[in-house]
């Protein structure tokens, strides 16, 4: 669907260096990377805005790297939504049918149908200023996809909403792309983010590539410190939310039973964060619902503080404090109990 | 939820008072000159055709000069604010030029390219137009001293328009051209439109390069000036408050369409 081979991009003294990414038809692609990483600057290359100084880009097995933007049919929603703010909500998704000189019953029908996928009819006669964060989100997606594009760009679409919005939209993202199956290209900054939507990752980092493949191979196999550092930070799990009989709520993964506080249901991931774990070397009789024991198989030390890996199986990875590390007395092959709230885990 | 607006403290107070200094000495002399006035004489000098036709020419010159103003500095206004270029410091400040420079000076320069003896005046002279002592040589001089205050506005307004709102138009399909007509000058409209009136005005007011230039035909404050130097300050007060109750009339009208619906 789109190839993009040795792609190098100079903006200023900033560079995408050497990108080499292929993306499938249909596909959920997401790319992962933090602030000041380029990711920006390689979606505005992809969908032509940004002049590429050398490397190809492909698009349906045609070479579009020297194509003006208005050609190749590739929307981006922006961050902040950037809608144009002299024109109403309707004004705004039929810009791009207007281009194309489609005529009135054609432009009619495809509103219709992007405002009803929406769910935002009843904004059409409203200015972009009048919207709230999550209106003004989906104005922009329908804008974006009102053309029917080949390719929808997403640039942090998450990143601008207030939480419980944000995991609404997400959930909506998903959903959208599981009718249009349009294949996105979703750049975020955010671990969960990216294991909760993408078929396919790329890390990337300072303007290279860093990592490519499924969530699992990301958080399971990082191939660097750069891209372990993002999942390290975590402890992530793939697993299902089911209601027990005894009126808790259980995450079952391959290995653990984890008792969570959720109203999702159904194949999720649930994180904990390495902070939130208690680790005793007897076991405590304490509040917490999560209580297991495990083997220490290995320690990374961070000065002040350190990162445990703890094996139950699965691995988890708990941090303590030097003071504590020490006190306790922890090594390698110590058994240990871990211990945490339900309201500690996150699914998502 | 603010302030009110009388909170008293020594600060507001003091500023308010060396404020309100300057506020009348700019209000008073205007609303002086214009109650001063007899209305029956200043209906006189209206219907005194060499008024009514140096208000006139005053008006029209500087709306051409504006409208040549507006075709060519509207795009450099867009490039300054968009583009990156080597000099392009240099070029901003040289725009600014005219505005620091005395007038009478700007007249001489101008009179230097678009007298009879030099290449643009030459040039034009076989297309017909001639600058010197004529309505076209009003037009350069009002055109040269009052440019800047368009480009410096349009270029503002340009760069508040999000670039992004430009490349979103780009994807969803319009070229630069419709790009540039469908969201970058609607965006930047109210700020061309600001600096157009502000130019305008500029060039009704102009004197020092228009006398260099032409003194004949004759536009308001050079009319002005003739008559206080020949008759003294009795005959130049009609004219002058003629002129400056007319120019409120239309600035403050202008303004009030520019900023419609806009809370400053």
């Amino acid at each position: 669907m789109i190839q993009i081979k040795n792609l190098c991009v100079g903006l200023g003294d900033f560079l995408l260096q050497d990108i080499n990414l292929s993306v499938a038809e249909g596909e959920y692609f997401i790319i992962l990377g933090p602030t000041g990483a380029g990711k920006t600057v390689l979606l505005e290359s992809i969908a032509g805005l940004y002049p590429a100084k050398s490397g190809e880009i492909w698009l349906r097995g045609k070479e579009v790297t020297q194509l003006e933007p208005e050609k190749r049919s590739i929307s981006i929603v922006y961050q902040d939504h950037a809608l144009f703010p002299h024109l109403s909500v309707k004004d705004n998704i039929v810009f791009g049918l207007k281009l194309r000189k489609r005529t009135r019953q054609e432009t009619e029908a495809a509103l219709d149908w992007v405002a009803k996928l929406l769910g935002i009819s009843h904004l059409l006669e409203r200015k972009p200023n009048t919207l709230s964060g999550g209106e003004r989100q989906k104005v922009a997606l329908a804008r974006a996809l009102s053309i029917k594009p080949q390719v929808l760009l997403l640039d942090e679409p998450l990143s601008t909403l207030d939480p419980e919005t944000r995991e609404g939209v997400q959930k909506e993202l998903r959903q959208l792309h599981n009718r249009l199956k349009v294949t996105t290209i979703h750049v975020t900054h955010d671990f969960e983010e990216a294991i909760a939507l993408g078929d396919h990752i790329a890390v990337l980092g300072k303007g290279c590539i860093k990592q490519v493949g499924t969530p699992e191979q990301i958080f399971h196999q990082p191939n660097s410190e750069f891209v372990a550092r993002f999942a390290m930070a975590r402890n992530i799990f793939a697993g299902e939310v089911i209601d027990r009989g005894d009126g808790n709520t259980i995450f079952y993964t391959e290995d653990a039973e984890l008792v969570v506080v959720t109203d999702l249901r159904g194949r999720l991931h649930a994180s904990v964060r390495p902070e939130d774990i208690l680790i005793s070397p007897e076991p405590l009789h304490s509040s917490a619902r999560n209580s297991f024991c495990g083997t220490i198989t290995h320690i990374v030390d961070r000065g002040s503080t350190l990162y445990l890996t703890v094996n139950l199986p699965p691995d988890f990875i708990c941090l303590v404090t030097r003071r504590s590390f020490e006190e306790m007395g922890l090594a390698v092959e110590r058994k240990v109990h871990i211990i945490f709230k339900a309201s500690a885990v996150h699914i998502f | 939820m603010g302030k009110k607006w009388f909170t008293t403290n020594t600060i507001t107070l003091t500023f308010a008072v060396l404020g309100l200094i300057i506020f009348l000495f700019i209000i008073v002399p205007l609303i002086k000159m214009i109650i001063a006035s007899d209305p029956k004489i200043l209906l006189d000098t209206l219907l005194d055709p060499e008024v009514n036709g140096a208000i006139w020419l005053s008006l029209y010159a500087a709306i051409i000069a504006t409208a040549v103003g507006f075709v060519l500095g509207v795009p450099l206004a867009y490039l300054l604010a968009r583009v990156e270029f080597p000099g392009k410091q240099l070029v901003e400040g040289l725009i600014d030029v005219p505005i620091v420079v005395p007038h009478t000076a700007a007249g001489i320069a101008l009179l230097f390219v678009f007298g009879r003896d030099f290449f643009a005046g030459k040039a034009f002279h076989f297309m017909g137009i001639d600058f010197v002592d004529s309505a076209a040589g009003i037009v350069i001089a009002m055109l040269f001293v009052s440019v800047p205050f368009l480009i410096n506005s349009a270029k503002e307004g340009f760069r508040k328009v999000d670039v992004r709102l430009e490349k979103v138009s780009r994807t969803l399909g319009a070229s630069p051209w419709q790009a540039f007509f469908r969201i970058s000058l609607p965006l930047a409209w109210r700020s061309i439109l600001a600096g157009s009136i502000m130019m305008w005005a500029r060039g009704i007011s102009e004197f020092g390069a228009v006398i260099i230039l032409a003194y004949h035909p004759m536009v308001a404050p050079i009319l002005i000036l003739e008559r206080f130097e020949t008759y003294g300050l009795a005959y130049s007060q009609p004219v002058a408050a003629l002129l400056i109750i007319i120019c409120l009339f239309v600035f403050i009208t202008l303004r009030t369409i520019a900023y419609r619906g806009v809370k400053i």
